[in-house]
């Protein structure tokens, strides 16, 4: 015996139980800095990622359910496979797959009873600072265009607002790093019931601020200096190198990090330059021999 | 439910089933008219205007390929010819497929492109969607299948015949694969060559290398046998100083794939020239084996 159910409650309905999916997973961050796009998220797995490399200059990031953002991302793969075979790799944009995710969520959203429970980010370095783009897609399809940087997941609220305050035009990599770990990091809200509804179930679970240590984190980079393929993680060594050198130079004003004091070496912050230990996802800067200078769009 | 979940969809589905991670197997099943004309097992016209057509197509020539340490070296002349005529003088014909290795192709020249642009998707395609690159030989098995799927145009003239290699990561060793029009792969121990040249080629570097070489002489060598090469085969292009046109040589190494700069590949060109106008034949190998 079917029940009378308003399409408004219907699609609230959906879009509650989606967002309670997504709350109950980590927030993700993903920011620009000078050389590039970088994004980190806690991720305890090296093996089950939630970054991941779509296309020489775009890159894909996920929240919530890992089976069905799996898929999205595969999609995604093949979607910007499939155009940069049909027409040449410079015709793939962030922005042409981030509407094509946005139309697959939106027509599953309506169509399906079960809406997908992920969050999604679509980003492309560009040429200059100016051309790179960060692109947001929810459960519904909804698509939203942010400047600069964007978190999303569970607490994207607090964590938003603390990226806010850390984020700034032109840092380094360090500094663009030690940003996002302050923002993951960062105490839930004073007064969580402010917040509304959407985050109120989130914060619980995000007792007192803790410091992620290399191994807790997945963090990867579009870095704009490279030719071809410019999709980078950033792991072990290399990482934890970063990281101490992020704490370190954010030591001074931020109060609630005194055991970061004793970085190893306080040297000047590894920059992405390419290096033998890279996973091997692509090829130095121009040693394909065919330089393909990133077309200005 | 909706379409796009039970897989019943045409377009969206295609994109989200569980499947093998091959795009050319996805193209097969998405869009077949993107693959290269063999692959969609629709024959092709015959007749006299075809074969006429097909003989003035533009064919790639020669490539030589020799392992040194640490990975392998591959190089190819810089002419086309279609029937009796030189149709370009400064294609390439050697291409990086991925980090850690390079196809080459000898053939139809458009066919020889299409095939290494499908085959470069599929090994990129391979690693992002599972997060690892292809074994080595899964790479050139991979290719044999490109090969043998274009079994019916190579019989109507269309033959597109590639020669593989890589470094091989497990090993640390550089590898050569040969194929044939009907597949392959068949793996080649030192040095190999295919084309057109190619036999004057392969004579000239059993007589030239040397075992564990270094990447600067296995470079040379090469060179040198593509000089042979050019100098009794019509169809192969020498360097062309006027022009300064130089073999595409290309090492691929454990740092990877390196397409030697124009003006390095220059610069050995002109050595390989100099060293032939004191002695037109080339170096000699010595007559008596060394005991």
């Amino acid at each position: 015996m079917p029940f009378y159910v308003s399409p408004e409650q219907q699609m609230r309905d959906k879009s509650d139980y989606a967002r309670k999916g997504v709350g109950r997973s980590r927030s993700s961050v993903v920011l620009q800095y000078d050389g590039g796009i970088l994004m980190a998220t806690p991720n305890a797995s090296t093996v089950l990622h939630k970054i991941s490399e779509i296309y020489d200059r775009i890159a894909f990031a996920a929240v919530g359910r890992y089976n069905e953002y799996e898929v999205l991302r595969k999609a995604g793969v093949t979607y910007a496979d499939l155009t940069g075979y049909s027409f040449d790799r410079g015709d793939v944009t962030a922005r042409g797959l981030a509407n094509w995710y946005a139309q697959q969520l939106g027509t599953s959203f309506t169509e399906s009873m079960k809406p997908y429970e992920v969050e999604i980010v679509v980003a492309e370095v560009g040429a200059r600072p100016d051309d790179d783009q960060i692109y947001r897609i929810s459960w519904d399809g909804s698509v939203s265009d942010e400047p600069g940087f964007v978190a999303f997941g569970g607490q994207a609220d607090q964590v938003s607002a603390a990226l806010k305050e850390a984020f700034s035009d032109n840092m380094s990599l360090t500094e663009a790093l030690g940003a996002a770990l302050t923002a993951l990091t960062a105490p839930p809200a004073t007064t969580p019931a402010a917040s509304g509804a959407a985050s109120a179930a989130s914060t619980a679970g995000n007792g007192t601020p803790t410091e992620l240590t290399a191994s807790q984190l997945e963090i990867a980079i579009l870095d704009r200096a490279r030719a071809h393929r410019t999709f980078r993680r950033l792991q072990g060594p290399r990482l934890e190198e970063l990281i101490a050198a992020s704490r370190s130079a954010s030591a001074p004003e931020t109060s609630a990090a005194p055991e970061a004091a004793p970085a190893p070496e306080a040297a000047p912050a590894p920059e992405a330059t390419p290096t033998p230990d890279d996973p091997p996802t692509g090829p130095a800067a121009g040693s394909d021999g065919i330089p393909k200078p990133p077309k200005a769009k | 439910m909706g379409e796009f979940f039970d897989g019943t969809a045409g377009q969206p589905a295609a994109f989200m089933t569980a499947r093998v991670p091959s795009f050319t197997d996805f193209l097969a099943g998405y869009q077949p008219d993107l693959l290269p004309a063999g692959f969609r097992g629709r024959g092709l016209p015959g007749g006299d205007v075809a074969n006429e057509v097909i003989k003035n197509l533009p064919h790639a020539t020669t490539i030589v390929a020799a392992v040194c340490e640490r990975g392998v070296v591959m190089a190819g002349d810089r002419r086309a010819t279609a029937g009796n005529m030189i149709s370009k003088r400064d294609v390439d014909k050697v291409f990086r497929s991925d980090e850690f290795s390079a196809v080459a192709i000898a053939g139809v020249y458009a066919m020889g492109l299409e095939f290494v642009r499908l085959f470069q998707v599929e090994l990129e395609h391979y690693e992002k969607m599972e997060g690892r690159s292809l074994s080595l030989e899964g790479k050139a098995n991979r290719l044999a299948k490109m090969v043998r799927d274009n079994l019916g145009p190579a019989m109507q003239g269309l033959a597109v015949v590639p020669l593989f290699t890589g470094y091989d990561e497990e090993t640390g060793i550089g590898r050569i694969f040969s194929y044939d029009v009907a597949g392959g792969p068949y793996e080649e121990y030192r040095y190999h060559s295919i084309g057109s040249g190619s036999i004057f080629a392969r004579g000239s570097l059993k007589k030239l290398y040397r075992d564990d070489m270094s990447v600067s002489d296995t470079v040379l060598c090469c060179v040198q046998a593509l000089y042979d090469a050019a100098d009794d085969d019509s169809a192969t292009g020498g360097p062309d100083l006027p022009r300064q046109i130089f073999p595409v040589v290309a090492t691929i190494t454990d740092d990877g794939f390196r397409r030697l700069p124009d003006a390095e590949a220059a610069e050995i060109g002109q050595q390989v020239v100099a060293g032939r106008m004191q002695s037109p034949d080339g170096p000699n190998a010595p007559l008596r084996t060394a005991s």
